[in-house]
Parts: structure tokens; sequence; C-alpha cells
């Protein structure tokens, strides 16, 4: 049986005016029914761009290598209209920003039906307008919502609420997998911690595949049973969320794991940290590791050796020269 | 340590929709001491912005007063404006906050020039910006903030704040909108100004491992009210107040959540009693009859702005009291 969801040597670029701008540069990843993936990563670290391929979503200037298989199926090749067909009801994105993600002046109601309408789905047994109500109220119910939210504009709606309505919307036909793009970066940390309970819920109830993106390691850690830590356009650790939060292998995961201190944990009191420098720039990557400039570990051999992804434990895989090679190549493989 | 700033039964009130009242801030007692950095942390909507903007003579109180180094806050726009160069607000969002078409050395000479500071003013810049880490400060003068990144620019942020040579910095989520990698860097830059100037903050934010980073008092705002104060490591590690509480447990991975239902409630409808009843997980999980009718009828008194721990909650005082 094929994955709910595998890149093979997943490359994206973007086409400027100073040539190609390398987005992702070769990720290999499955994601089976039932599973949760956090990808983690600065802005400009290719994790957006990744998630938006899964759908075609990409503008036409990106050009995109390697493979997409949703359910074995080549999301890059499909005709238009199968890719419609796979949109919303195979898999479905909760976008960014959920506070300008719906239109202002449609009513929430309105905005829920229109997949279902156009997909079907989500119990309703025809396109008959009583019957997409009926749909539309249960979604909302099911987001922890009241019916009569249906009526409401987004204006009336709280950011909490509105991000559950995204949630409800991505839900409405059915999808086998679900892609969350940094869901709760805008909410406060009681509503975030409600949203993310939901969409742990969902993913149990209805062993959905869950994808979600964000910079926040420790939301991730929360949600997701996998977190892939990804650097420039590649990714540098993959592996179980405790391990990776708590043993990263890698000095960036460490780093980011390190930014949201552990509340309580003397190393952190008065001790921030972070990570000098910036992200490289992606049209003039720096040779060897692309992270060797900014490591605080880094060696004479980190500069001129590119690493990929190694395995430190059976299901923990890291992109550094600390982990040692004693295994097989497994580094090419999909995981 | 001497006071600095000090809040005494401040209220702030804000006419809603529909000719309600929305009261913002309810009487808050709250003092930042000199070289002290204080974390203000609370919900959306529950006023700690609007108590940070009080403090810098952006909104008038309708109730109560606010002493800087123990004189009353000048309600004169001259004397606001010479109130200003000491106190100085740093926003969430650096893009924002810069003119994209201002240069990095134009954005923080602007204040220098507002306030007529003597001495060299390429010097003047030159140092804000070292300060704020932005080395050699020369190579940013001519540089636009969209050339910058999100940690440089709250850095420029930062430095134009930095220019005037302030006491008290006024920072209203500083890291919020930039990566994590980015966000201890930032903070590690507000203790170094501590450390070097002796510069004093109070920091606006919902992120409790901010505070636990850098701050060494913390105060918990709950609808306009502050519901727990006293130093980080006794209010972060041992909460009293169920509100503290529940915000801790969210963050913790060990710990069994305490997600509260709803949104935070709206200050233009304050419950009776203690205005976190309805939301309160001890009230809920059942309360000796006594008891819950003193959370439901009875309000609870403003904390005073001491230097102990304090909590505002009515469960929390009579255990304390019983033992």
């Amino acid at each position: 049986m094929s994955a709910l969801l595998e890149l093979r040597d997943l490359t994206i670029d973007y086409r400027s005016r100073r040539g190609l701008v390398p987005a992702v540069r070769g990720v290999n990843l499955t994601l089976e029914a039932g599973q949760t993936l956090g990808m983690a990563g600065e802005s400009g670290c290719g994790k957006s761009t990744l998630a938006m391929s899964v759908l075609r979503l990409l503008p036409k200037t990106a050009v995109i290598g390697g493979e997409v298989l949703l359910d074995g199926e080549d999301v890059r090749t499909m005709s238009f209209g199968r890719l419609r067909a796979v949109r919303w009801a195979g898999a479905s994105v909760v976008f960014q920003g959920a506070m300008h993600a719906l239109n202002p002046v449609l009513r929430i109601g309105d905005q829920l039906a229109e997949p279902i309408t156009l997909h079907g789905g989500a119990g309703a047994k025809s396109n008959s307008p009583a019957d997409v109500q009926r749909a539309v109220g249960e979604l909302l119910e099911r987001v922890g919502l009241p019916r009569r939210h249906a009526k409401a504009y987004p204006h009336e709606l709280s950011g909490g609420q509105k991000q559950r309505v995204m949630i409800a919307m991505a839900l409405a036909c059915g999808p086998r997998l679900v892609i969350a793009d940094e869901p709760t970066t805008a909410l406060d940390v009681m509503v975030q911690a409600q949203v993310l309970k939901l969409l742990g819920e969902l993913v149990s109830e209805s062993g959905i595949g869950l994808m979600m993106i964000s910079h926040d390691l420790s939301v991730l850690a929360q949600t997701c049973q996998r977190l892939a830590v990804m650097y420039a356009g590649r990714m540098v650790e993959l592996g179980p969320s405790a391990q990776v939060m708590h043993q990263p292998a890698h000095p960036y995961s460490k780093a980011l794991a390190a930014a949201f201190p552990t509340v309580g944990d003397p190393a952190s009191r008065m001790a921030p940290q972070g990570l000098p420098g910036d992200p490289p720039d992606p049209t003039n990557l720096p040779g060897g590791c692309p992270f060797h400039p900014r490591c605080p570990v880094s060696t004479v051999e980190c500069e001129s050796t590119d690493v990929l992804l190694r395995q430190a434990d059976p299901e923990h895989q890291a992109a550094c020269v600390r982990v040692p090679e004693n295994v097989t190549e497994t580094a090419g493989e999909p995981v | 340590m001497s006071e600095l700033i000090r809040a005494e039964d401040l209220s702030v009130r804000f006419k809603a929709r529909g000719g309600a009242t929305a009261r913002a801030v309810d009487g808050v007692e709250l003092t930042v001491r000199k070289g002290e950095i204080v974390a203000l942390v609370g919900e959306s909507g529950c006023g700690k912005t609007s108590l940070a903007r009080s403090l810098l003579g952006l909104v008038q109180p309708a109730q109560g007063s606010i002493r800087f180094e123990g004189e009353p806050l000048p309600t004169t726009s001259k004397g606001l404006k010479a109130y200003r160069r000491q106190a100085q607000l740093v926003l969430q969002d650096p893009t924002g906050a810069l003119n994209p078409r201002h240069s990095v050395y134009e954005a923080v000479a602007e204040g220098l020039r507002i306030h007529k500071v003597p001495g060299d003013e390429r010097e003047l810049v030159a140092d804000a910006l070292s300060r704020a880490g932005l080395r050699p400060p020369e190579r940013y003068f001519l540089a636009f903030p969209h050339e910058l990144s999100g940690g440089q620019r709250q850095r420029v942020v930062i430095a134009g704040a930095l220019a005037l040579q302030p006491k008290l910095l006024i920072a209203d989520e500083p890291v919020a909108s930039l990566d994590a990698s980015v966000r201890g860097e930032i903070l590690a830059l507000l203790l170094k100004l501590r450390q070097d100037l002796g510069l004093a903050a109070l920091v606006v934010t919902h992120d409790l491992g901010l505070a636990w980073n850098i701050a060494d008092r913390v105060a918990v705002m709950y609808l306009g009210r502050l519901v727990e104060v006293g130093p980080v490591e006794e209010v972060l590690t041992a909460p009293k107040h169920p509100y503290t509480q529940a915000l801790l447990s969210v963050l913790s991975e060990t710990e069994e959540p305490i997600v509260l239902s709803g949104e935070p409630p709206d200050p233009t409808r304050i419950p009776g009693g203690c205005r976190f009843h309805p939301r309160c997980q001890v009230v809920a999980a059942g309360l000796p009859e006594e008891m819950e009718r003193r959370c439901r009828t009875q309000d609870v008194p403003i904390l005073t702005s001491g230097e102990q721990t304090q909590v505002a909650c009515h469960v929390a005082t009579a255990r304390a009291t019983t033992g």
C-alpha cells in the first residue's frame, strides 16, 4: 500500500530575474494516515513552499523537481480536473493568518458551504441547500462552535473562533490529509492551547494525516508525533518529537529548541538563548554544510563537507558530521 | 531599589459601541523600580496594552495616578514630551514601526531632532546603533528597513529609543513577530542594556517563557486587574492563582494542560464577584458552599505593589491563612 503522502527528492526553485532561487533542495518524506508531522524552521527555510507544493498551490514561477505522491499518485502530473477533486476532498490546507483568509463580506456558513457544494462531503447527502446547511452546522459543532455562528460574518468572531472556522473548512470534504501552516501563530497561549487540542482530537478521532508547520518547536512537540527541522531548503533533522526537542542531534535544532525556554529550568533563567546571524541567502549558499557559518560547534571539516541526513537512532536522523556515519547510506532513502 | 514608576489605583475606560463602557484597566497598582525588568503577562484584551499606554501618557486614565520618580505624570503637552524622553516605547512589529522610506540613520536621528538633544548627531546615532548590537554602525546608516532582517529592524527600533537615553523602556510584545532564533538575541539585548545602562523595562507579553528568560518580577493580568504579582521564581514555579496555574500548564509538556474554555470575557461586562470565577477551574471542580458564594459574589481586593508575592484569589488567600 502506498503512503498517504510521499515526497521523493523534492526540489523547488523560484524563477527570478537573477536566475533560479532554490527554496527546497531535495526533501524525502513519508506521512501515513493517522500520523502527525511537525515542520519547523526559520522564515525562508522553505517549509511553507514545501507544504504548498503538495496541492500544487505554488505560483507559476516555481519549478518543481522530484515527486509529490498523494496516495501513490503524482500531484505534479495530475490533470487539472483530477487535481480539483483531490484538493479539499483528498487533502486540504489550514492557511496561515486565519484573520485574512476568510472573505469579510460573506457569512461563515456560506463560506463553509462552498467546498461542500462543489466537492460534496462532510456527510452532506446531496447538494440540496438543506443538506448542505445541516453539514455546515455539524462541521461547526465538530470544531466546538455553536451552529448559529453560520450566520455570523468574520468580523463578529474572535481570532480563535476564526481559526476554528478555518479548521472546519479544511475538514469540510472529509480529507485524508490536512496541512496546517502556522495555525496558531497569531493566537494567545490559551486560545492556542484550545486550537491545538482540537487539532489533536480530530486527528485521533478520524485517523487523518496532519502536517503542521511552525517556527515554534514547542508548539509542534505538543501536537505532533514526529518533528522535521528544515534549514536552507533541506531537512536537517527528523525524528520523534520528544527526541528532537530534548536530545536534538543537529546544532540548529538545538538552538531552536533552546529559543523557547522551559519555565522553571534554572539553565534558561536570565539567560535567553538565540542563534546569532541570519539564515543564508538562497542564491548564495555557503559551501560545505550550509549551517556552518552560524554553527556554534563547527569544525574545519564542516566548511567543505555537505552532509545529508544520517541515521542517529533507528527512528532519528540528522544532517551533521557529528552524527557517526556507521550505518550504511540511508540518507537518500525515503523515511 | 528605589521606585521609578508607580501606578496607583489606575483605571482606563473606553466608550464601547452602544454606549457601554469598557473597563480596560480596572484598578491596578504596579511599580517598576530602577534597573528592574517587569513582565506584564495576560491574554489579548486583558488590558495590558492599555495599561502600558497609560503609563506613557498616551491614554488618559479615568481614575488613579501615575508617578514617575515620585512626580505625578505631567499633563501639558510640553511636559509629556519631556517625560517621553525618559520613558520610551518599543512596539511589537518593527516593520510597521519604521518608516519604509527613512534610512536607519533617519529613523534613529528623528527622536534626537524632536527632542533637540545637544551633541554631535552622527556620534549619538552611531552610539545608539552599536549599543543595540548593530556594529559597525556606519554600515547601517544608509540601509532601508526592507534591506534588513526582522531582528535587525527591531534593533533599529530599540536604537531609536536608546538614542534619547531613557530610564524606562516599555516594550509591547517585543519579540512576538520575530523568528525563534532572533527572539533570544533581542531578549539578551534587553538584559545587556539593563546591565550596562541600568535601564528598567516593562515588557508586555503573553509569553511566560519570556518572563522566565529576562524578568525580575512578573505581573499576571486578567480582565483589567492584576491577579498575581511577585518575583518570577516564585510566581512561575509555584503559581497560586488558578489563572496563572492554567497559563503555565498549557506550556508544560509533563503536566496535564488546564485548557480554560471560552475566550477572555468582555471588559464591557465584567462578571461580579471574583472576575475570573466563570472560567475558574477551581470553582468548576467544586468548592465548599460558603467559599463558592464568596467567589461568585465578593470582589477580590486590589493587590498592592509591595515586594512579596501577592495573589488576588479568595481560595488561595483562605488556604494561605489556614495553612
